[in-house]
């Protein structure tokens, strides 16, 4: 049984659900969590419930905002403090930036963005997504302990048969030294809505939407059914959208349960960017568009008359 | 002003993957190697500043295969001064890479005052080169930079992370940047600066030269595999708009029913 800690991020009240995923797969280990800050008792409660012993909260000055530098500090004082195995967190854009860095402070291996893992014995084997999901290879960590690993958000997904526990909670504090690169400021996204890397339903437009504006029939679609929306390459290159919104290989790789795919046509890097959604939707005139291979269910048609026809069909279902 | 840029070189996005026979890495023959996408922008970013200060001296640096330094050309094509070309395999891992990477600038005796990197190689997707790069070189570190301004010593930097957020970072170089898209257009090379680039020092090291032994391996990668194919999925034709609604109507129904994701 090896010991193991999640580094698990806040979202408001709640644990972000990538850490309770990771969490409910490691059912079984001896698991402790770790916040930065205030934990607040739902999110105490929530990790608790997906098997955390511990939940350690660090506190400081220098970690009011996010620094890796900070962040980075502060986790290495509590992983040498109880000598853990292996260290997790979600591969998200804190988990990506600051794993690394972690890592590094204490000369060891990380497993990037991992889709699925299992232990054979204490020794951790993981899978991953190469070349945003063309390919899948194994993954072991060699070197010095502990080892580290960022999981994809949704991959694993939720275990509704975790068993609970204690989640003793405890203020910890910590020296996090000279910061040289802090947050100063957040400019908050135009978007209220879930990252496309989080996302549990995305509708994405291409090429074939002509223009920006035209985006808003695919947000009318998004806000019926709580989606975020995204973009194919050819959009945002033609300036349909930004780039924070493209999926595939140059942009995210996405996995949600429903996507709805207008007007793209399927490029192989597009393809390797959302082939992993649950379900994959394609509108498109051409029958013969190679997104049409990847689809679950394939429209030929129009987008400019389907999709308002879709988003009345939704609303339909969804008000009943 | 020393400006290090760090780049690698991929298979092209349009590349069809294919695991080679012992499963061990991809088949390599018959591939299209690109400067890595994101690494395009750190270039572009280095030749801007080097545009504002004329002064400052740009050293491109990779490490990978020896057979195709196209890249590195490239990149002095753009216009950096000198190269450096670590040869290993195309997929060393992201440990092994940075320590490199430290130990080939630690060899030119110049100290760092910028290190521009792209935020990720779209071959591993690890993300993992810059952040320990700088954690190894004792310097802060700001990853998916979409926004870069430099006065004097001071930098103010734009992250953008979930949700197209933006974080804003004030600090002062030395430093290192890893760049996205968006932070710049960059430029292609001019036929004057092809030929230039021709008689522009490449400097080539083995792993050992940089300090970098067999010990140093963190990641093992084994089984690559191509993920499964999808069966076949239903394909209605709504081309005719007397049959939009009834398509319609039964890809919510079935989407609700038969997939159960709404």
């Amino acid at each position: 049984m090896a010991k193991i800690l999640v580094f698990t991020e806040l979202n408001g009240e709640h644990a972000k659900g990538v850490a309770l995923e990771i969490l409910g797969k490691l059912n079984g280990h001896n698991v402790d969590c770790v916040c930065i800050g205030k934990t607040p008792k739902t999110a105490i409660e929530e990790m608790a419930k997906n098997g955390a012993s511990n939940v350690f909260s660090l506190q400081s000055t220098g970690l009011q905002n996010y620094s890796a530098e900070g962040y980075a500090a502060a986790l290495k004082e509590i992983i040498q403090k109880n000598n853990y195995d292996y260290v997790f967190a979600g591969s998200t854009s804190v988990g990506k930036d600051l794993f690394p860095r972690l890592a590094g402070t204490l000369n060891c291996g990380m497993a990037s963005e991992v889709t699925n893992f299992l232990f054979e014995g204490d020794k951790f084997l993981g899978t991953r997504p190469l070349f945003a999901g063309k390919c899948y290879a194994k993954v072991e960590i060699l070197g010095p302990k502990p080892h580290f690993v960022t999981v994809r958000p949704n991959a694993l997904g939720m275990n509704a048969a975790a068993k609970a526990g204690t989640g003793a909670a405890t203020d910890v504090s910590v020296n996090v030294g000279d910061i040289k690169a802090i947050v100063k400021e957040v400019v908050k996204g135009a978007s209220e809505k879930l990252d496309l890397t989080e996302a549990n339903i995305i509708v994405s437009g291409g090429r074939a939407m002509k223009n920006a504006e035209n985006f808003k029939i695919l947000n009318e679609l998004a806000d019926v059914i709580g989606a975020t929306v995204g973009a194919s390459r050819a959009a945002v290159d033609s300036g349909f959208a930004p780039h924070s919104m493209q999926v595939g290989q140059t942009g995210k790789t996405v996995s949600p349960a429903l996507y709805i795919a207008c007007g793209i046509s399927g490029a192989i890097q597009h393809l390797a960017g959302m082939r992993t959604s649950k379900v994959i939707v394609a509108i498109n005139t051409d029958p013969d568009a190679p997104i049409f291979t990847k689809a679950d269910y394939g429209i030929v048609g129009d987008l400019f008359q389907i999709v308002p026809l879709l988003t009345a069909e939704f609303k339909n279902l969804l008000l009943k | 002003m020393n400006i290090f840029v760090c780049i690698k070189q991929v298979p092209d996005t349009e590349t069809k993957v294919t695991p080679n026979s012992s499963g061990t890495y991809i088949e390599t023959n018959s591939i299209k190697w690109i400067m890595n996408p994101y690494d395009e922008f750190a270039v572009e970013q280095s030749l801007l500043i080097k545009a504002a200060k004329p002064e400052a001296n740009v050293t491109v640096i990779r490490v990978g295969g020896s057979k195709d330094t196209e890249a590195l050309r490239t990149a002095m094509a753009m216009g950096a001064d000198e190269a450096i070309l670590i040869e290993a395999s195309d997929n060393l891992d992201s440990y092994m890479t940075a320590k490199a990477l430290k130990g080939a600038i630690e060899k030119t005796g110049k100290k760092p005052d910028l290190i521009l990197t792209g935020k990720q190689a779209i071959d591993d997707d690890c993300l993992q080169v810059p952040q320990l790069l700088a954690q190894m070189l004792g310097l802060p570190s700001v990853s998916v930079v979409v926004g870069f301004e430099l006065a004097g010593n001071d930098l103010t930097l734009r992250r953008e992370i979930e949700g197209g957020t933006i974080e804003i970072y004030k600090l002062q170089s030395p430093c290192l940047v890893a760049c996205n898209k968006g932070l710049n257009t960059p430029r292609y090379a001019s036929l004057p600066g092809i030929m230039k680039a021709k008689k522009k020092p490449l400097t080539t090291y083995k792993l050992s030269d940089v300090g970098v032994a067999d010990a140093d391996m963190r990641i093992k990668y084994s089984a690559f595999s191509l993920p499964p194919e999808k069966p076949a999925g239903k394909k209605m034709d709504a081309m005719d708009a007397a049959k939009q609604n009834e398509v319609v109507k039964k890809v919510v129904g079935l989407l609700r029913t038969e997939a159960k994701v709404i």
